[in-house]
């Protein structure tokens, strides 16, 4: 009996070593998984927020402005449109004359208005319109400069170049040298980059209009998308008889998960905008095409998260004589509620980095107005990261990677949201 | 209706007589046609009468032809191997096997009278009348007092928030749970030691005040100590519901009940006053499962 289990024993020792042998390399490749994982999160990182953060900071021009009544009116007799309408192009264009009195020749002074961008008119407008006391003084602003210059002083535009190979001349650069030494050109923080919408011109292109866009979808989504995505899983889950029905029901939600988005945006197109006659680029249309394509995926989280509710629970409120539906509303549901939650999020997360189905319904127009309504044109942050990474200009790139990180804070936002529900439901019992 | 009873009766007072000169071995069992239940089927004035009950699990029969009335203010224990049915004829008392999809039960089952298993039978009301107890203690994971109101709650048997606490508070007490938790209402169920979590379900199942408990292995989960005084609590329990008690401990049985039933195969082998079934069972199934032949 001893001699036989010795034995035993000595097998298990003669292939120890090549079980703990097993064991390191399993764990081993575990750990190399998960660092090529980091490695690329991190390179990813890097690169977004390495190009993007620039975005966030602008080349603003100080310049002293006479606010002449000449241009602009006196102050008394000048109504609201008179001086909405009034040229503050040629105040802003005097003003740079006065500071570069040695230009003369008809392009040197263009060139030098070139220096500020073109949607400075509407910066300086804004403000002697909100405050038309000003009119008659002289005052110091700060405007937004060229795109040209902001890559400048930015450092993207290489000095060392040919003259003829670079987008900016050499007289040019004298006179952003002179501004900078005088400290009068600057890099300050990009205001319009968070509350404006898109433009052509890359210094005047802002995020809000994306993001609201994208918000108002995810708003109309949600609304469709998680009410009717329980209300299916609980129904299939709890009340369905199995039958082949509810197998085909199933096996077609399974497929729907998987169908390629973009299917989804042309099924917006086709029924939503030409059948239903629902208005283009508007978010409303974007969110229940995002709805749609989002649907199969709460479904299938949530019909998991109701099934890992242990049966002694339905049975306990049954047995106590409680209908189905109380044992689900009272019981079931709420039990399998984080799960169901981190189920949508992770949808709608999905949804919101979701492009090609809002290409189809014509969410990838250049809208300049920020939408105020669910069917107010719009785009939406992955559209808009599309278009900038279109865009020709080189100061386009970094608002690309901006917007990125914009769309990773909108994400970050849900994620943390999911996580505060998780708790807060899991901690009722 | 009467008339189907007084048939019943005399076979098998039949059965019973021709059962102790040969008795049927255990194989015999399954192929036997005609057979009958050994024992004292019928009481007088029962509670719940069971004629004929057979159920099926898809095409697999669980349940036998079982017949067997339950009286009033009784203990019946339910006994057997594993397998023999014997929850699943407790679960056809409210019909918990609804829950089953492949389950179907056919045969007579009346609660006071009233026929339960029909197609228009609220399960609802028929529920609140016929509480259960589950093998595995399963509170709410909600606080104690919920967990106790919840009945009351739904069915609406209280109009106020001090006839609920009155209740629950009556409940935990019938319970024999109030001592222990009337300082901590409002911490969760699921926080409970194993025994007091049981109790805590027959608190929950008596706060509807039903006519009938089911418990299905109250105590298969639980220490000898908690064995004990849930044994206790159905003993006192007995004098205002009627439990019925499925056990797989034979101990028990004979401890708190007043009559017994040996399920074997999906047959009710043999039924009578538990004392009968413990000193001398008519059937040989029956003596050679209580004497620890097999099962």
């Amino acid at each position: 009996m001893s001699d036989k289990s010795n034995k035993t024993i000595d097998i298990v020792h003669a292939g120890l070593a090549r079980r703990h042998r097993k064991e390191r390399w399993f764990r081993r490749m575990g750990v190399a998984a998960l660092s090529v994982g980091i490695l690329f999160l991190l390179f990813l990182f890097v690169t977004i927020f390495g190009n993007g953060w620039s975005a966030f900071q602008h080349a603003q021009v100080r310049l002293q402005i006479e606010l002449s009544t000449s241009v602009l009116g006196s102050p008394e007799t000048t109504s609201n449109d008179e001086l909405r309408r009034a040229d503050y192009g040629r105040l802003i264009r005097d003003a740079l004359l006065d500071y570069f009195p040695e230009v003369d020749s008809r392009r040197e002074r263009r060139a030098v208005s070139g220096l500020v961008s073109s949607g400075a008119v509407y910066q300086l407008r804004d403000m002697v319109v909100s405050r038309p006391q000003l009119i008659g003084e002289v005052i110091d602003v700060w405007l937004v400069a060229d795109d040209e210059v902001d890559m400048l002083v930015k450092g993207y535009i290489d000095r060392t170049l040919d003259e003829s190979e670079r987008r900016i001349s050499n007289e040019e650069l004298g006179w952003i040298d002179k501004l900078v030494a005088d400290g009068r050109l600057d890099l300050r923080l990009n205001r319009t980059f968070l509350v404006s919408g898109d433009s052509r011109d890359p210094e005047m292109a802002g995020i809000l209009g994306a993001a609201t866009g994208s918000l108002l979808a995810l708003v109309v989504t949600m609304v469709l998308a998680f009410p009717i995505g329980v209300a299916a899983a609980v129904y299939l889950e709890e009340f369905a008889p199995r039958s082949r029905l509810t197998d085909l029901i199933e096996v077609n939600i399974n497929n729907l998960a998987a169908v390629p988005s973009i299917v989804f945006g042309l099924l917006g197109l086709a029924v939503l905008i030409n059948f239903v006659g629902m208005p283009r680029s508007a978010p409303v249309v974007g969110g229940v095409v995002l709805a749609l394509m989002t649907l199969p995926t709460i479904i299938i989280a949530s019909r998991a998260s109701l099934q890992s509710v242990p049966p002694s629970i339905r049975e306990a409120a049954l047995g106590m004589g409680a209908s189905r539906t109380q044992a689900v509303t009272h019981h079931v549901l709420p039990l399998a509620m984080p799960g169901v939650l981190t189920g949508a999020i992770l949808g709608m997360a999905r949804a919101l980095g979701e492009t090609a189905p809002l290409l189809m319904i014509g969410m990838v127009a250049f809208v300049v107005d920020i939408p105020g309504g669910f069917s107010d044109p719009s785009t939406a942050l992955p559209v808009q990261i599309f278009l900038w990474a279109d865009s020709p200009e080189r100061a386009f790139v970094e608002k690309t990677s901006a917007a990125i990180m914009v769309l990773l804070v909108f994400l970050l936002l849900m994620n943390l949201l999911a996580v505060y529900l998780r708790r807060k439901f899991e901690r009722r019992w | 209706m009467a008339g189907t009873v007084h048939d019943m009766m005399d076979e098998s007072s039949a059965a019973t007589e021709a059962v102790p000169d040969e008795r049927p071995g255990v194989m015999a069992v399954e192929e036997e046609k005609g057979f009958q239940t050994v024992g004292q089927v019928e009481v007088e004035s029962p509670r719940i009468s069971v004629r004929n009950c057979n159920v099926w699990y898809a095409d697999k029969q669980a349940i036998f032809d079982v017949s067997l009335d339950i009286a009033a203010n009784e203990v019946i224990a339910m006994i057997g191997p594993s397998g023999c049915g014997k929850s699943t004829f407790l679960r056809c008392l409210n019909r918990m096997n609804d829950t089953i999809e492949i389950c179907r039960v056919s045969g007579q089952i009346l609660l006071d009278g009233e026929d339960i298993q029909g197609k228009d039978v609220d399960v609802v009301p028929l529920r609140a009348r016929v509480g259960m107890v589950f093998q595995k203690p399963n509170p709410f994971p909600k606080s104690i007092y919920d967990n106790v109101a919840y009945g009351p709650k739904i069915h609406g048997l209280c109009r106020n928030k001090t006839e609920l606490d009155e209740m629950v508070h009556q409940s935990l007490v019938k319970a024999g749970l109030w001592e222990e938790v009337k300082d901590r209402l409002d911490q969760p169920g699921t926080g409970l030691s194993g025994g007091q979590q049981q109790r805590l379900c027959i608190a929950r199942a008596i706060a509807v005040d039903p006519e009938v408990i089911l418990m299905d292995e109250p105590c298969s989960a639980l220490d000898p100590i908690a064995t004990a005084r849930i044994e206790d609590l159905i003993d006192e329990l007995r004098h205002k519901y009627t439990i019925c008690i499925v056990t797989h401990s034979m101990q028990q049985a004979a401890r708190v009940s007043q009559r017994t039933a040996y399920f074997h195969l999906g047959r009710l082998i043999e039924v009578d006053q538990t004392d009968q079934i413990f000193t001398n069972p008519a059937h040989k199934l029956t003596e050679d499962y209580i004497t620890g032949r097999f099962g």
